[in-house]
């Protein structure tokens, strides 16, 4: 009794991950918005020339074509920061589109290590692919 | 139309009209643009350069050096093709290449090598000091990496889009189409100074 009861349980969870996996892979993406905003706030030049090792932004960015493929930087400082690919003045922000899945390199003062790598990746075509963005999606989400 | 209208209603609508552009852009957008810095360096047609000089033009500004493998001349060619696409609105456009190799790239080197892809590209070279100075202004990177027996610069890729009346309006990645830049293009020159 207590086997056909645990066979049971197991089932529901394989015939649960099951569908999930299928959902996760086959059920259309709901486009999230397609700017990704990162800023350099007011304040963090004089923080950086007092000593502090503050880290603004992540070393890397990750965006998807299609889905999340429109970087927005915007310079909150009182002074000019190199900013991902270019100098942006106080109050400036620079609307940057992607249409090729690559990686950019690029060199970054609003970075410890003056580098900032931004990712592109392909729009995720396959079952597995639309996995790992969703899964991606849930991890970001969370952090 | 009432009278007391029509001012509000012309300027909603270029307001609406100036915002469709930013986004309609497949270069990255700068808001607010900035007055692009000027310059004086030797070109390579034997004159003096200054940006300021084709203001009341569209000018691409691209950073770069004659012996670059790669990326310059990928570059130089997308947008002597792009100046071909643009027809007899191609008179409007000038396309600026500074050198980040003053070693080597002498205005006469710089010439015709140019030629080699567009006759009417001008070049831009100096001191070493002198191009340190515009390179920051314009946030650009150039380091120098040993190669075999010679060197090599990594250098930013992307270019300027300056618009007729000299302001920084945008920055176009590596490896945007001929047609990405006769679309932008187009744009900014539509509007008139």
């Amino acid at each position: 009794m207590n086997a056909l009861r645990r066979h049971g349980f197991l089932s529901a969870i394989a015939t649960f991950a099951l569908g999930a996996t299928a959902w996760a892979g086959f059920a259309p993406i709901k486009p999230p918005p397609r700017e990704a905003l990162f800023e350099i706030p007011r304040g963090t030049w004089a923080r950086r020339m007092s000593g502090s090792k503050i880290e603004i932004l992540p070393a890397e960015i990750r965006l998807t074509l299609g889905l999340r493929d429109i970087l927005v930087l915007r310079n909150l400082d009182e002074v000019p920061q190199i900013f991902g690919p270019t100098l942006m003045m106080p109050g400036q922000s620079l609307r940057l589109p992607f249409a090729v899945a690559s990686s950019y390199t690029f060199a970054c003062t609003a970075h410890l290590s003056g580098q900032m790598t931004i990712v592109v990746d392909p729009w995720p075509a396959s079952p597995w692919a639309r996995i790992r963005w969703r899964a991606n999606e849930l991890l970001t989400a969370k952090t | 139309m009432h009278s007391a209208l029509r001012l509000p209603l012309l300027l909603l609508f270029t307001a609406a009209v100036s915002a469709t552009d930013e986004t309609a852009l497949k270069a990255g957008v700068f808001s607010p643009p900035r007055q692009a810095p000027d310059f004086s360096l030797s070109g390579s047609n034997g004159s003096e350069l200054k940006l300021t000089s084709y203001r009341g033009k569209v000018v691409v500004l691209a950073f770069g050096f004659t012996s670059c493998p790669d990326v310059c001349p990928i570059t130089l060619a997308t947008l002597a093709q792009a100046r071909k696409k643009l027809g007899a609105e191609g008179s409007e456009l000038q396309v600026v290449y500074i050198t980040v190799d003053p070693e080597r790239d002498d205005a006469e080197r710089m010439r015709t090598y140019l030629a080699s892809f567009d006759p009417t590209f001008i070049g831009g070279t100096g001191t070493a000091e002198r191009l340190d100075a515009v390179r920051k202004e314009y946030g650009i990177v150039a380091t120098r990496h040993p190669f075999h027996t010679s060197y090599l610069y990594a250098h930013s890729s992307f270019t300027y889009l300056i618009d007729r009346e000299g302001k920084l309006r945008a920055l176009m990645p590596y490896g945007h189409s001929a047609d990405d830049y006769v679309h932008d293009l187009r744009i900014l020159m539509a509007k008139q100074s």
